[in-house]
């Protein structure tokens, strides 16, 4: 299999296509939605899930820790947008702040339980912590609202520089969710190629040289689960403008499930932009191969398997080899690329 | 005092005592090795002066200053490199990435987020020149995974040397090794000596013998024998418990 070193990642000039490419989607694609029989609604949904599953990758691919609880974090972000808005102030800027602070605070706090762990004892206790974080959204009624969750949470305007934008149309807050999308991008791809995102990567590919080469191994994983969460909590604070609610199911074990699944078969364990596909790829599935099939979710499942057993490299690996294979099998770029 | 010493060091897991009354010590600008049989405690012993297992009893000094049971990463932190008998290396990454992680010019900036890493000329010059030394330069850009087996071995001294130790613990690094890649190896060694203080467990005792200023013989995890080359061959005890009389006829 190919690993994260094989597809490059590393010059600025890599990264301008792919992110030029997304832009133009982004930008264009309340036009050709439509067109091609969709919705508004689901580039919203796309926009957001694309955020959160980038920002775990940066735990899952690039720091290979294995987090099986990560919906949590967007449940978190979602209640934290809702509670907001509901009980302090109708702010946007205000509820997405709550929503990241919120997620990555519950992160940190985790974060310093799990971090000393790796292997399936990380895994278990991710997926421990998550499960507590859902039943206490379903029973702390007085909060949550209990299984019903946070109903009616409002859509505040977008103030910028005493601009106003209204965002009650699902085409504004796409543009809103497109924007951050842009932002996460840029961020995480300048973390993954920084001192930093080396030293997380050299965690997964060995922790115990890693300790010898001098690095506090727990915290660079604790970090990273701490900025993950982040992510997933602005990702969480979107969804909850969008759905207008906010509810246990949110931070469920089948969205923390559904999010491994997307950033595996999109290839986030060899590529920046697997999460990318990944989300694509399963938003296709649910709407168009739904469209066909009440079943479409079993496909998906199989599809998955055989993903894992046979090309665990996911779309984004296929897509590079067959690129390679293409150009006649020429020495991997990224040499060329640390070259220059 | 000694440049690095360790005084009465015990090690046991669970009822196997791997480690007895261990007392050892290296002086600045030496090649020290240690040698006995297979099992004897040598690699336990690397591991509990590098900071991997903590010791149950004993002390561990550094120019004076106790290591004794802190993490491997303060120890690293410190001046103590080391490389390991099965290579730690980071596959995927590139061979010059492996020797940057290891500067301590890259782990100054290690919570930078924002900054580059290989366009900074500086670190990539630091570590060129470490693969300089290596000899492993022209392979500077290729992944680790594609090195030769004795590749790999100079890479992992390589990364050991990126710390900028005070003192470098080599354990077995002839392990595999043919016999053009040992002549290699020794020469290298034979430069690094020159700037280094070097311990190194070996099996190879002719290589040994050659390289060391002075050598402990570890067996039934006790130092049963100490001296130069000189002093342990004409051991008879030690001739025949470790190192066998065919090897140094």
């Amino acid at each position: 299999m190919i690993s994260l070193a094989d597809i490059p990642s590393r010059s600025p000039v890599q990264a301008y296509g792919p992110v030029a490419l997304l832009a133009l989607a982004l930008a264009t694609a309340p036009w050709w939605l439509p067109a091609i029989g969709l919705y508004q609604y689901l580039g919203v949904e796309v926009a957001i899930w694309m955020i959160f599953a980038l920002g775990f990758n940066l735990l899952f691919g690039y720091a290979g820790l294995h987090s099986f609880g990560h919906g949590a974090y967007l449940g978190i972000g979602a209640y934290a947008f809702g509670l907001f808005q509901q009980n302090v102030a109708l702010s946007l800027w205000g509820g997405l702040g709550a929503a990241i602070l919120a997620a990555g605070f519950a992160g940190a706090i985790v974060g310093v339980f799990v971090s000393h762990r790796r292997g399936i004892y990380y895994a278990l206790l991710t997926i421990a912590f998550g499960q507590v974080f859902w039943f206490s959204s379903m029973k702390l009624y007085g909060i949550t609202g209990g299984e019903d969750g946070l109903l009616g949470i409002p859509r505040p305007p977008l103030t910028f520089f005493g601009l106003e934008f209204d965002l009650r149309s699902n085409v504004a807050l796409f543009y809103l969710s497109a924007i951050f999308l842009l932002l996460t991008v840029l961020i995480l791809w300048r973390l993954v190629n920084s001192p930093f995102g080396r030293v997380l990567q050299a965690i997964r590919q060995n922790e115990t040289r890693a300790r010898f080469a001098g690095y506090e191994v727990w915290r660079f994983k604790w970090a990273a689960f701490v900025i993950s969460a982040m992510f997933a909590g602005l990702a969480g604070g979107l969804f909850s403008m969008a759905q207008q609610s906010a509810y246990p199911d949110v931070m469920s074990l089948h969205q923390s499930g559904l999010i491994v699944m997307m950033v595996l078969v999109g290839g986030g364990l060899v590529s920046f932009w697997g999460p990318v596909l990944g989300v694509i790829l399963y938003f296709v599935a649910r709407d168009v191969l739904g469209g066909l099939t009440e079943t479409w979710l079993l496909w998906y499942g199989l599809m998955f398997m055989a993903m894992v057993m046979l090309r665990p490299e996911g779309v984004a690996g296929m897509l590079h080899l067959g690129w390679k294979r293409l150009r006649g099998g020429e020495k991997p770029a990224v040499l060329a690329a640390e070259k220059a | 005092m000694a440049f690095f010493e360790a005084r009465n060091l015990h090690k046991r897991f669970g009822s196997r005592v791997v480690l007895e009354n261990v007392s050892l010590s290296f002086e600045q600008g030496q090649v020290s090795g240690i040698m006995g049989p297979n099992g004897a405690g040598k690699t336990t012993c690397f591991h509990v002066l590098t900071g991997l297992h903590k010791p149950d009893r004993g002390e561990i000094e550094l120019q004076g200053v106790s290591i004794a049971g802190l993490p491997p990463q303060r120890i690293a932190r410190m001046g103590v490199s080391r490389s390991f008998q099965i290579m730690n290396l980071f596959d995927d990454s590139v061979v010059i990435e492996n020797v940057m992680l290891a500067l301590p010019e890259f782990r100054a900036r290690r919570l930078n987020v924002f900054g580059g890493v290989f366009d900074d000329k500086a670190l990539v010059e630091a570590a060129t020149d470490i693969l300089d030394q290596v000899g492993l330069a022209a392979r500077a850009w290729e992944k680790a995974t594609s090195l030769s087996y004795g590749e790999r071995r100079a890479l992992e001294i390589g990364v050991a040397l990126a710390a900028r130790p005070k003192i470098l613990f080599l354990d077995e690094p002839t392990s595999g090794l043919g016999t053009e890649a040992t002549r290699r190896l020794a020469s290298l060694i034979r430069q690094l000596r020159e700037r280094y203080t070097i311990v190194m467990i070996e099996h190879d005792m002719r290589f040994l013998f050659d390289l060391a200023d002075r050598i402990s013989v570890i067996h039934w995890g006790q130092v049963i024998a100490e001296g130069t080359p000189a002093e342990l061959q004409a051991n008879k005890w030690v001739r025949r418990s470790a190192l066998g009389e065919a090897t140094l006829a």
